[in-house]
């Protein structure tokens, strides 16, 4: 019987789409696996509503699955409780940054108006001297940022709390 | 009434303000006026579909009737769209767009907070979800409501215009009727009254920032709810629908 642990490192080799270096492992998205019914089941948590991602990430776990010779699989979602970025793994931070989007920092409350917006280190040169570009940048998950000091303009990953 | 039966309203409602508010920002893509806002109004519909989506697979479920979101997204007529005049008004130029969505998140953001402790669980677990996207939403439209309100004359006048507009189209956020009673007696959908004390005093506040005023004269429209749209209404049907008319059942 394959055991769970292996299942989970299987799924190490699933990455999102849209993120293409951080598994979904990284991307806290898989919430359980479990054999229930005489089937295993993956329970997983879109990052957001709208997410375009989570579809092909259900079709390359059934598939990846499968290669590995696991079967029935289902798919199930969850969204309670929804997901934030504290489940995202250091390793996975640490992924982010080596490949130019900076890693989520803490913010501050969003209901404050005009808020300064939160200092996001540049992931090329570091420096602290960065602005927001806007909100929401090239996927729902990520802001637009630009550094001031090498002048890199790069993905911000965004806190969702 | 049963309890599935207003349960089935409530979601549908909410279902259709969603998918017809996230439908309206879709046809901003392309068109934006800076691309940073042509991304960001994109991706609050999308994040609105996405809601729609979740919404609307729930009411089917509850129905019960061999739907899902879909079928009930692109299949229905207009009289069978319950969403609120407000979503499916014309863009309008960007002032016009940022009224209607400040005033639309101002209203999520304090429904959602209630509604996330729902005695239904899975109503609970959408508004949990949607409230953390709603969250960005609302501050993205109040700041651009308070930089055009208290930024030239220009942009002043008119998103004053774009407020005595859209106003009229408020009180129906406030929409209630037996099936509401029935499942906040139930306390599975929040207190209206409550949530519009918190519409009111974020409202009044942003305005006051931006310089705007609310409009003396309070004469209000109503009957998305019971299905009486306006005449953008059918416009907006014909391309949301199109695909599913022309090529029934078709998949991406």
């Amino acid at each position: 019987m394959v055991t769970k642990e292996e299942i989970y490192s299987w799924l190490e080799e699933v990455s999102d789409p849209e993120v293409p270096v951080l598994s979904i492992i990284d991307l806290g998205v898989v919430r359980n696996v479990s054999f229930e019914n005489n089937s295993w089941q993956i329970t997983l948590t879109p990052t957001y509503s709208g997410c375009p991602a989570m579809q092909t990430m259900e079709e390359e776990i059934l598939l990846k699955l499968k290669e590995r010779g696991l079967s029935p699989v289902k798919i199930l979602t969850t969204l309670s409780p929804a997901w934030t970025t504290d489940w995202l793994s250091e390793n996975g931070r640490k992924k982010l940054k080596a490949y130019g989007i900076a890693p989520p920092e803490d913010e501050q409350d969003k209901s404050l108006l005009f808020s300064s917006p939160t200092i996001v280190p540049c992931p090329v040169c570091n420096s602290k001297n960065t602005r927001l570009i806007s909100q929401f940048g090239s996927t729902a998950c990520k802001a637009h940022y630009q550094c001031s000091a090498c002048q890199e303009p790069f993905d911000y990953f965004k806190c969702l709390k | 009434m049963t309890k599935n039966e207003a349960l089935f309203n409530y979601t549908l409602r909410l279902g259709d303000d969603s998918l017809i508010l996230g439908q309206r920002l879709a046809e901003w893509c392309g068109h934006g006026p800076i691309l940073e806002e042509d991304i960001a109004i994109t991706n609050i519909s999308l994040d609105l579909i996405g809601q729609a989506t979740n919404l609307l697979n729930y009411a089917a479920l509850i129905e019960n009737k061999d739907r899902n979101a879909d079928n009930i997204a692109f299949l229905r007529l207009e009289k069978e769209y319950c969403n609120i005049l407000l979503v499916e008004q014309l863009n309008g130029d960007f002032g016009d767009t940022m009224m209607r969505q400040f005033l639309f998140d101002a209203f999520r953001k304090p429904l959602f907070e209630m509604l996330q402790f729902s005695k239904d669980k899975q109503l609970a677990a959408i508004a949990e979800k949607s409230l953390k996207e709603t969250k960005y939403h609302l501050k993205h439209s109040s700041e651009w409501i308070i930089r055009l309100g208290d930024g030239t004359e220009e942009s002043h006048q008119r998103v004053q215009n774009s407020l005595t507009n859209l106003w009229r189209y408020t009180d129906e956020l406030f929409f209630t009727d037996e099936s509401d009673t029935l499942l906040g007696e139930l306390e599975i959908i929040p207190d209206f009254s409550k949530i519009k004390e918190v519409w009111s005093a974020n409202v009044t506040a942003v305005f006051e920032q931006a310089t705007l005023q609310i409009p003396a004269n309070n004469w209000q429209f109503e009957g998305g709810r019971k299905g009486r749209h306006s005449e953008h209404m059918g416009y907006l049907l014909a391309e949301l629908q199109y695909m599913q008319r022309a090529y029934p059942n078709m998949e991406w």
